[in-house]
């Protein structure tokens, strides 16, 4: 209320005074305030780098090989993009600082430039070319097949909550059938029993273990809604959509216990945040990543119990799955390569 | 939506003291309510609009209020949502469906509606020289199935088991299954209904708008002699009419896996209740792919007007004529031809052919380049004029700005690589309310400033409208900016709440500090809505001296101050010049209905 009268009263006062008179120096006072706007502007945004640039991962590293090309490619992008940004808007608003209205200058005719034009096309599209280079590069690299000597891993989301599963010694994981899936028989993933390659497959929830250095080729499912296994430190993610399983490889190149170092954060920990919306409690969909040397994980998963242990009390009352697998067969070859 | 028909009440008092000289007397009904006028169909688009932006906005910041202060609770909220947050704390599922909304209303019932259907509406017959739309009745029915869509949508938060919550790309399953979430229940019903309703609303203002730009061109006035604006209707309305089809497929498929037990998007799924269902076979990837081919295209049905816009009023208000006109015609093609080949970018992670995925990084790179051409341009145009600050011009020059901070950053999420780490993120949330979101909401209110005299035949106050700028500019950039920096961090969208998470924590001060500037900048724009409905009955008149009061060359201004329907008393002027003579041999403006002087120089 109170700005709305100072409104109202200017708007008198400026017919008062004569309109053309307040409208020129309205103008002189907003042209004055887009100089002030970009020298705050660009004090902004060294300011908010200066205080958010430590917390934005980028200072510490990616702790994945895969993840350290991403963050050059990023710093390249960041170069090229940030030189664009500072004289496009520094040209913006300087321009209309230096050319607002003047009764001593005349507006000058200048309709096109053929030259000007064909300038800001090309370098444009050359740079870009550039950036699409360098990033497909990439791409190929990370989608093509896992390393021969990744560790094969399955991840496995559901409301709201991180499955996973290992292979054990055969290296090789067991079919499923969602049909299959009953938690109460010790079954939450739906793991068909009658495929022995399941027998010595290892369950284990929220928290993988994986071996510094060593490549890991994860499968991911999903049980209900497409999830996300998102790899923040990594700097990788990849959806979990049901019915359709997807792979992701990386390769961790600093254990835990290192990145508590490097961080100098006590609390560190490697986190799987759900990135893809996914029900009320996707914010707490959280998994956690152990890495860890050969040695250590050895002696981890040494302790681990296969599931078909424990899931075999319930197995001779369980119907045989009879002919539901074939779709299956096909969903799952890929785990099977 | 009865605010809606109170305020349009009023005008009747000083409408009718101007009513048409010659066409028949209407009545209240016919005039006000189901007007086959261009000008108040696009009155009625422009109000409903607002009033969906009043909502949209206030859903962000009630959803703020969650993620600035995860630990505090705020009793009014449960005052004035009962249930829904309970002891004054945001229900998790109803902090979802705020989201939902606060995205659905914002992409489709403002930025698309309330942006192209007013502007489209009000400007094409004006500026082109035609005394109406090609098919008024046509017209008149698309904002009806708006206004129906809108009364759908807004009546989905009354349901008790709450509105559509799965976010606003409604991706299934999530938004096919009831059991996976509160929200797809009847609310996502009423949203698919809705926005089936808002297809067929745009479908028919599309096909309108294409019509009339095509065939109901005053004499003289050549394609090549057509404002920006106009232009940019014709490649928005050709995009709308080509791609919301496709969403309505999805759509329908969508229900048919609801109600109908068909499998399109559905396969092994074993809910949590123990529900293990029989549908095998169907992808959630195809839906994807139906929704972006709609959904990318969309972001530059929203830009491409405020694109537009900027460009007409950027050139008017520096007094000189836009630069490279044909350019900016040939850049407007481009994005709008490449706009179809780009959606896949939205679907990198969703494990799709990666070979496939490197056309698509090939194609949204390819966009930067008109876009570019655009930004240059622009510049250009300021370069040397002599500029006038009016509100539009501001909020023009704003566009600029975030247009450019929003669609660098655009670089990089298009590259496959980059959107690895960036994909779903806040930085995602920073670059498209910066290049779509902020910077249109700023090109509409240039637009609403600029032609403010001509809508309502009032001024609004500048004073208000120049601290609403401001502060609108420097609080936008004080939220979003920052944003990119817990992106870069792997920060996810859409949850509820970081505190659980080591890797985002840390992000708690600067969260609380973007919902205190997102609350003040909510508040400022009342300022625009006190200026806007009070101008309308309160404001300095337009008088003959000043009717043409920011001295344009387009042919809207050679209308009467109040244009009766039919838009021009007697003949519609005849056009013998392109509307960017600006500073040409000296004079200050040259409007489109001058006939060439023998003298003149050419450009």
């Amino acid at each position: 209320m109170v700005v709305f009268q100072i409104a109202k009263a200017s708007e008198y006062v400026s017919v008062l005074k004569g309109e053309e008179k307040s409208r020129k120096q309205n103008n002189k006072i907003n042209g004055f305030l887009m100089l002030v706007f970009l020298i705050l502007g660009l004090i902004g945004v060294w300011w908010c780098n200066h205080i958010l640039y430590p917390r934005s991962g980028l200072m510490v590293g990616a702790a994945s090989s895969e993840g350290k090309s991403i963050d050059k490619m990023m710093w390249i992008t960041i170069i090229i993009t940030g030189i664009v940004f500072f004289i496009t808007q520094i040209l913006l608003f300087w321009f209309s600082f230096r050319y607002q209205e003047s009764s001593k200058r005349k507006a000058y005719y200048y309709t096109h430039s053929n030259k000007l034009e064909i300038i800001w096309t090309v370098v444009p599209a050359i740079t870009l070319t550039v950036l699409v280079v360098v990033g497909l590069k990439y791409w190929f690299k990370f989608t093509a097949p896992a390393p021969k000597n990744a560790q094969l891993i399955e991840i496995t989301g559901h409301q709201f909550a991180w499955e996973i599963r290992y292979p054990g010694k055969d290296g090789i994981l067991g079919r499923k059938n969602y049909k299959l899936t009953d938690p109460a028989k010790d079954n939450p993933l739906g793991v068909d029993w009658s495929d022995e390659a399941s027998h010595d497959d290892i369950h284990v929830t929220t928290t993988m273990h994986v071996v510094v250095n060593r490549p890991v080729k994860l499968v991911i499912n999903s049980q209900d809604v497409i999830h996300d296994v998102g790899l923040p430190q990594f700097r990788l993610k990849m959806d979990a959509v049901p019915g359709t399983p997807t792979t992701m490889w990386f390769t961790p190149i600093y254990t835990t216990e290192q990145m508590i170092k490097k961080t100098g954060d006590p609390d560190f920990v490697y986190e799987i945040s759900c990135d893809q919306l996914c029900g009320i409690g996707h914010f707490t969909m959280r998994g956690v990543i152990v890495v860890e040397t050969q040695s250590e994980f050895n002696a981890w998963i040494s302790k681990q119990t296969p599931e078909y242990l424990k899931a075999k009390q319930f197995i001779a009352s369980a119907t045989p799955p009879a002919d539901s697998t074939k779709n299956l067969a096909l969903g799952n070859s890929a785990i099977h390569k | 939506m009865n605010e809606e028909v109170l305020h349009e009440q009023p005008l009747v008092v000083h409408e009718t003291s101007h009513a048409s000289h010659e066409h028949h007397k209407q009545s209240f009904i016919t005039k006000y309510i189901f007007s086959e006028d261009h000008k108040m169909i696009s009155h009625q688009f422009l109000i409903t609009g607002i009033i969906w932006a009043i909502i949209g906005g206030f859903f962000s910041v009630i959803f703020r209020l969650q993620l600035g202060f995860p630990d505090q609770t705020f009793p009014f909220l449960e005052d004035i949502f009962g249930r829904w947050a309970p002891g004054g704390r945001l229900d998790t599922e109803f902090y979802y469906a705020l989201v939902t909304m606060h995205g659905t209303i914002m992409v489709f019932f403002v930025l698309t509606a309330g942006l192209s259907g007013t502007f489209s509406n009000y400007l094409i017959p004006l500026q082109i020289g035609a005394r109406d739309m090609a098919s008024p009745f046509l017209n008149m029915l698309s904002y009806w199935f708006f206004f129906a869509a809108s009364v759908v949508m807004f009546s989905s938060l009354f349901l008790e088991t709450g509105p559509a919550s799965g976010g606003w790309t409604i991706y299934p399953p999530l938004s096919a299954l009831g059991g996976a979430m509160s929200g797809s229940k009847g609310g996502m019903d009423f949203w698919l209904t809705s926005m089936i309703l808002f297809v067929v609303s745009t479908l028919l203002g599309g096909l309108n708008y294409i019509t009339t730009v095509l065939n109901m061109r005053t004499k003289g006035m050549y394609m090549t002699r057509l404002p920006l604006t106009i232009w940019a209707f014709l490649f928005t309305a050709i995009l709308g009419v080509l791609t919301f089809p496709v969403l309505l497929s999805a759509i329908v498929l969508l229900l048919f896996d609801r109600h109908l037990g068909t499998s399109f998007f559905l396969s092994d799924i074993f809910l949590q209740s123990g529900k293990i269902l029989p549908n095998e076979g169907g992808s959630p990837i195809l839906f994807q792919h139906l929704f972006w081919f709609l959904g990318h295209p969309e972001v530059y049905i929203i830009a491409l007007p405020a694109m537009g816009i900027t460009s007409e009023v950027i050139s008017t208000n520096s007094r000189k004529p836009i630069f490279g006109y044909m350019a900016m015609v040939g850049s407007f093609f481009a994005i709008a031809s490449l706009s179809f080949m780009v959606w896949a970018h939205h679907m990198f992670v969703t494990g799709m052919n990666p070979f496939l995925g490197s056309f698509f990084v090939l194609f949204t790179l390819l966009i930067a380049v008109p876009s570019a051409i655009k930004v240059f341009n622009w510049l250009t145009t300021l370069w040397r004029g002599n500029i006038h600050f009016t509100p539009a011009m501001l909020f023009a020059i704003g566009f600029v700005s975030l247009f450019i901070s929003g669609g660098l950053t655009g670089i990089w999420l298009g590259n496959s690589t980059l959107d690895l780490h960036l994909h779903d993120t806040y930085f995602v949330i920073a670059h498209f309310h910066l290049v779509m979101g902020v910077a249109s909401m700023f090109g509409m209110l240039s637009g609403v400033y600029h032609w403010y005299p001509k809508m309502f035949g009032r001024f609004m106050n500048n004073t208000l409208a120049y601290l609403h700028f401001w502060i609108s500019f420097v609080g936008a950039y004080l939220i979003f900016w920052p944003m990119h920096y817990e992106g870069l961090a792997g920060m996810p969208r859409r949850y509820y709440d970081f505190s659980n998470w080591e890797s985002f924590k840390m992000f708690g001060g600067l969260n609380e500090f973007i919902s205190i500037i997102a609350i003040l900048v909510f508040a400022a724009q009342f300022l625009f809505i006190f200026n806007f409905f009070y101008s309308m009955y309160k404001g300095r008149k337009v008088t003959e001296r000043n009717k043409n009061p920011w001295g344009a060359n387009t042919l809207e201004w050679t209308t009467p101050i109040h244009p009766p329907h039919g838009n021009w008393v007697s003949e519609i002027p005849e056009v013998h010049r392109w509307p960017y003579d600006y500073g040409k041999d000296g004079i200050d403006f040259i409007p489109q209905t001058e006939p060439i002087g023998v003298a003149e120089s050419k450009h």
